[in-house]
């Protein structure tokens, strides 16, 4: 009896150790999935398109090679979160796995918070491969630039040169593209959680991804049925009920696709960022207890 | 089965917490010139539905790329008219991007007019002018249209400055938007005595350009540069500066 209450009382409600085991097995469960093949993708699509595009300027290569990289860079962070999100309870439902773990004394939040943390690390190993591989890109494209132009400008005055080498370097890397790829993974972020939360009364991954799908394509839309929703008053009660359900029951994902503007040029503020930061945690936190809840009803 | 039914419930609380959070944020955004681009039913017969579907989930800019390869692919092939659709879709697409602007404008006004110009399908000489300015105004409609997207920076007032210049003869106007560049973020040391040059050429004007050259001339030896002398001169000559006035001859 006296041990039974020792056991007890070392159990703890919320346990860190328990959390990261739980983690760290997620993290090599979907590595063993072979996703990191969408990174030698992405590294193929980014070398593939800079050769490609050595016939234009160097204005319009590096314009086109930050678009490509970052876009790229955007869907294949959305894909990983939905497809290794979606698979996590249901496969670990059919592999019985998930009542192994239940049984012990580990809470259904632990577990949760462990699997969705498991793929944030995913991502933010993606996101950071992604990262390093568009950058060594960049600077080998901005390097074999400049090289160039030092060979033509040969003759040229100093002060010509430096002119022409200072705006071969703004061209290529601008600093804001930092924060706007820590957004492109607060997006993706959110996508996982979101996923997660679907798939906690999903039957099937399948169902999970198709629902996902429709999801991404309504979140992007729900700034313009928001604005709609709120400003226009004139359109029919039907019209105005459906876009007060996706402007509530949708995230706004317009939100995070700052980054085709930041290439173009536009600079983003340390408020801003942190503004959309905000509401990218939000929503990742939200949506984490939201599928915690429907986990903790759900029988197993 | 109860949690299934609180949930929406909780998700329709939760959207009024966010909804002003996002709304406070998407005027953020517009503030700093985010989100330019209006999804509506232009943009859509514009783009096509794919485009517009491709554009809508978050890849405006690869889109965009996309068009302006082609529009490359369509310049080489000197097909003028689907070089114009195209800009058009990409600057919708991209106002930010001040590349896609300038390339669209130098294509229309030099390159287009250019081959309007030397078309020999037009016998009418004068026909072959009337396209040439038509280009000329395209041009200029997609540097207007990219300075008001993007007023808070030099490069398209300089295009724009440039066109003035070139193609219109039109010292004046180009004098009036080098300077408007010159104070911007950015701007080059040369937008300020390009506008002074420019000015120099207008009848009427010389001596409001002759104090504004003097006035570079006096900030120091970086500013006196060959033309700046030379256009002073020719001031100083028209204007008849007294010689006690006038810049010494050995700046020559």
């Amino acid at each position: 009896m006296s041990n039974q209450t020792a056991t007890s009382a070392r159990h703890r409600v919320f346990s860190f150790a328990r959390v990261s085991a739980i983690t760290a097995n997620t993290l090599t469960e979907l590595t063993r999935l072979k996703v990191f093949y969408v990174l030698l993708l992405f590294a193929l699509l980014l070398i593939g398109s800079s050769i490609f595009m050595a016939q234009f300027t160097f204005q319009q290569e590096f314009q086109i090679l930050k678009d490509v990289s970052l876009g790229a860079m955007s869907i294949f962070t959305s894909l990983l979160a939905i497809v290794a999100t979606a698979r996590l309870i249901p496969q670990d439902i059919e592999d019985r796995t998930v009542y192994t773990i239940l049984a012990k004394p580990v809470p259904r939040f632990e577990y949760l918070l462990g699997k969705i943390a498991g793929v944030l690390l995913l991502l933010a190993i993606s996101t950071l491969v992604m990262s390093a591989v568009f950058l060594a890109v960049l600077y080998m494209r901005e390097q074999s630039v400049m090289h160039m132009t030092l060979r033509h400008m040969s003759a040229a005055p100093r002060e010509q040169v430096d002119d022409a080498l200072r705006a071969i370097r703004s061209s290529a890397l601008n600093i804001d593209i930092f924060p706007g790829i820590i957004i492109i993974y607060l997006k993706a972020c959110l996508l996982a959680t979101l996923t997660l939360f679907v798939s906690t009364f999903a039957t099937t991954n399948i169902f999970t991804i198709v629902v996902m799908v429709f999801i991404y394509f309504i979140g992007h839309l729900q700034a313009t049925a928001r604005e709609y929703w709120l400003h226009e008053h004139s359109s029919g009660w039907v019209t105005r009920v459906f876009l007060a359900i996706v402007a509530l029951f949708f995230p706004d994902l317009q939100a995070f696709n700052l980054v085709d503007d930041i290439v173009a040029g536009a600079a983003i503020s340390l408020g801003l960022f942190l503004k959309t930061a905000v509401l990218g945690i939000f929503y990742t936190t939200i949506y984490t207890l939201l599928a915690a809840f429907v986990f903790y009803g759900k029988e197993l | 089965m109860t949690r299934l039914l609180l949930v929406p419930i909780i998700l329709v609380v939760l959207g009024a917490i966010k909804l002003p959070i996002e709304q406070d944020l998407a005027v953020s955004h517009r503030q700093e010139n985010f989100r330019g681009v209006e999804f509506n039913l232009d943009l859509r017969e514009k783009l096509g539905q794919l485009g517009f579907v491709a554009a809508l989930s978050g890849f405006r800019a690869i889109v965009a790329d996309g068009l302006f390869i082609q529009a490359h692919v369509a310049w080489e092939q000197t097909e003028w008219g689907r070089v114009l659709l195209l800009f058009r879709q990409i600057t919708t697409l991209q106002p930010r991007a001040i590349l896609f602007w300038d390339m669209a404008a130098w294509h229309m006004a030099w390159n287009a007019s250019v081959a309007a110009m030397n078309d020999q399908t037009q016998p009418r000489v004068a026909l072959r002018v009337k396209a040439q300015r038509e280009c000329f105004a395209l041009g200029k409609d997609f540097l207007e249209r990219g300075i008001r997207n993007n007023p808070d920076r030099p490069q398209l007032y300089e295009a724009l400055a440039r066109l003035y210049k070139e193609k219109y003869k039109d010292h004046e106007r180009a004098s009036e938007f080098f300077a408007k560049a010159a104070p911007l973020p950015g701007a080059p040391s040369f937008d300020r005595r390009f506008s002074a040059y420019e000015l120099s050429y207008c009848e009427g004007r010389e001596r409001e350009a002759y104090e504004r050259l003097r006035q570079l001339y006096n900030e120091g030896e970086k500013e006196r540069l060959p033309t700046l002398i030379t256009r002073l001169k020719f001031l100083e000559n028209k204007l008849g500066i007294p010689q006690d006035q006038r810049i010494p001859n050995r700046a020559l």
